[in-house]
């Protein structure tokens, strides 16, 4: 499949949004969706549908077979080792918030230390503060550098003995650091921590291999990878997930239950409990066969292009400030303009057919920080061309027209 | 392009760059804080009414865009020297003006300071920013009415 052509791909791009052609900025929120996943759902409520795993009729047993076939298809684009560690969740804050609250409940105290980064989305704090407010753990944060960046030194420096979890973002959604998440992995191993890394604005841009990170959790929202919303994933390495109580209770999740007392089952029904997305979950297949047919590698080249031409375009552009400059930079340019609002900025914009996101976009820590109340952000997804840049210029100019500047 | 230059108007630029009255009034004796979690938006309203409860003095303090700081300019502008009563009756008019009236119906304001307040009209047509117009008058109804809560603008129609 031909880059270069990939917007034909996505059905969204042939309306025109308020009589413009849409430039789509807005990936690092939730990607677009390729025909084939839509069509997949389309398909399997028209032809195919049926509940998975409980009765025997032909098409609970060919929707079962469609449902597993995504995590076969997951695990090997993330090299999990085995199909079982794949549990779906419904989005990567409820894979976060299992894993908080499973291992919260199972291994810590009061006094207790998490380790996150002032990186963090919030979906990546809140779940950890819940254990603050009912076990009494204390949550430390690494501090950012002047580039917004975290480095391994910021980590090390507040592990201690009481240090129980490290929980950090593969990629940030403000700045676009990529974090050395293999490395921080190999540290917190070193002190016999578990890690947790929020592949959020990972996974739909960069190369997953588990093996290779060696991380004992990795949350992957499915939205964000060209997929159906409502849908998440958990890869968590198996010792976790036979050895972590179960998160919710219901349907499919049981192996026994008796009026005193009740078994649970194994993996993965374990932590899928109740009727999950599953035509999501089948679409989603589609979803990893459009990533796998461009080639993870082709897309991470494409956007680190474009994200290189953003950063140009926009440092060349004098009013323009753009949040942090890592040097390991994934698909996100987020930007202040001098003496106007991001909420002008993003209104100004869609009235070009620009979408972008203003405001904290779930990172109040991270703003706090750089004293800023918002921000204006741009994030690219493997549909967007240097034309698409070309335009967010145009209309910051157009801005800066209205305002004066 | 007509609607934006409908929301972003002179006066709007305006009042957005140069707001009045953003400070903290002295000696104030009623106050409160509104809080636009979806964009992060502040604004702390202070009021101090005389013994007639006439305001006084009234300013705010805050951060936001070019609609939400307007706004506030040109709210405490406009109430002040008036009434209490009169206060409420003017924000009244203009939520209700914002959300669904075509004009303003208050007897209170002079044509000119009506139509200064309609400039802010331009953002109906933008429903996503009709909160940032809104939560400075939201705030200010909650520090007369002393609720000593803080204003959540997606707690509010």
């Amino acid at each position: 499949m031909n880059i270069e052509n990939i917007k034909k791909q996505f059905p969204i791009f042939n309306n025109k949004v308020q009589n413009n052609d849409l430039v789509y900025l807005d990936s690092a929120n939730s990607s677009q969706k390729p025909q084939v996943v839509v069509d997949r759902i389309y398909d399997f409520y028209t032809k195919e549908f049926s509940n998975v795993g409980r009765s025997v009729h032909y098409l609970a047993v060919a929707a079962t077979n469609l449902y597993e076939e995504t995590r076969c298809l997951m695990q090997k684009y993330i090299n999990a080792k085995d199909p079982n560690e794949i549990v779906f969740t419904k989005g990567a804050t409820e894979a976060i918030n299992l894993v908080a609250n499973t291992f919260g409940q199972k291994f810590l105290k009061e006094g207790d230390e998490i380790i996150l980064t002032e990186l963090e989305h919030h979906s990546n704090y809140v779940p950890w503060h819940y254990l603050r407010r009912s076990k009494g753990v204390q949550i430390k944060f690494a501090e950012i550098n002047s580039e917004g960046e975290i480095s391994l030194q910021s980590i090390e420096k507040l592990i201690s003995p009481k240090t129980k979890m490290i929980a950090i973002t593969h990629l940030s959604n403000v700045t676009g650091a990529i974090l050395p998440i293999k490395e921080i992995t190999q540290l917190a191993h070193s002190k016999n921590i578990p890690i947790l890394i929020d592949g959020c604005q990972g996974a739909p841009h960069l190369k997953l291999d588990m093996q290779e990170i060696g991380c004992d959790f990795y949350a992957i929202s499915c939205h964000k990878m060209y997929g159906p919303t409502g849908l998440g994933i958990l890869y968590a390495k198996k010792k976790w997930l036979e050895t972590l109580p179960p998160y919710q209770g219901g349907g499919g999740m049981i192996s026994e239950v008796k009026k005193d007392g009740i078994t649970f089952g194994d993996l993965p029904n374990k932590y899928e409990a109740g009727t999950m997305a599953t035509a999501q979950v089948i679409a989603f297949a589609e979803s990893i066969k459009f990533l796998n047919q461009i080639g993870i590698e082709n897309i991470e080249k494409h956007e680190s292009e474009l994200t290189k031409y953003g950063e140009e375009v926009l440092r060349k552009n004098n009013s323009v400030k753009l949040v942090g400059s890592p040097k390991n930079k994934g698909s996100v340019l987020s930007f202040t303009l001098d003496g106007i609002h991001a909420h002008d900025i993003a209104t100004i914009l869609d009235e070009d057919g620009v979408a972008i996101r203003a405001g904290h976009h779930c990172c109040q820590i991270l703003h706090d920080k750089l004293g800023l109340s918002a921000t204006a952000r741009a994030s690219l997804g493997v549909y967007n061309t240097k034309e698409d840049i070309d335009k967010l210029n145009e209309s910051i100019n157009k801005c800066k027209k209205i305002f004066n500047k | 392009m007509m609607d934006l230059k409908e929301l972003y108007q002179e006066i709007i630029l305006d009042h957005g760059k140069n707001p009045r009255n953003l400070r903290k009034t002295e000696n104030y004796n009623k106050d409160a804080k509104g809080h636009n979690p979806l964009c992060g938006d502040k604004v702390h309203v202070y009021l101090k009414l005389d013994e007639d409860k006439k305001v006084h003095d009234i300013s705010f303090e805050g951060q936001g865009c070019a609609i939400s700081m307007a706004s506030a300019s040109i709210m405490t502008d406009l109430v002040k020297g008036k009434e209490e009563h009169e206060v409420k009756e003017i924000v009244k008019d203009f939520l209700e003006m914002i959300k669904e009236k075509d004009q303003l119906n208050n007897k209170i304001l002079e044509d000119n300071e009506k139509t200064k307040l309609m400039c802010l009209s331009g953002v109906k047509k933008y429903p996503m920013r009709v909160k940032c117009a809104t939560l400075s008058w939201h705030t200010l109804t909650s520090a007369i009415d002393n609720t000593q809560q803080e204003i959540n603008s997606e707690n509010i129609d």
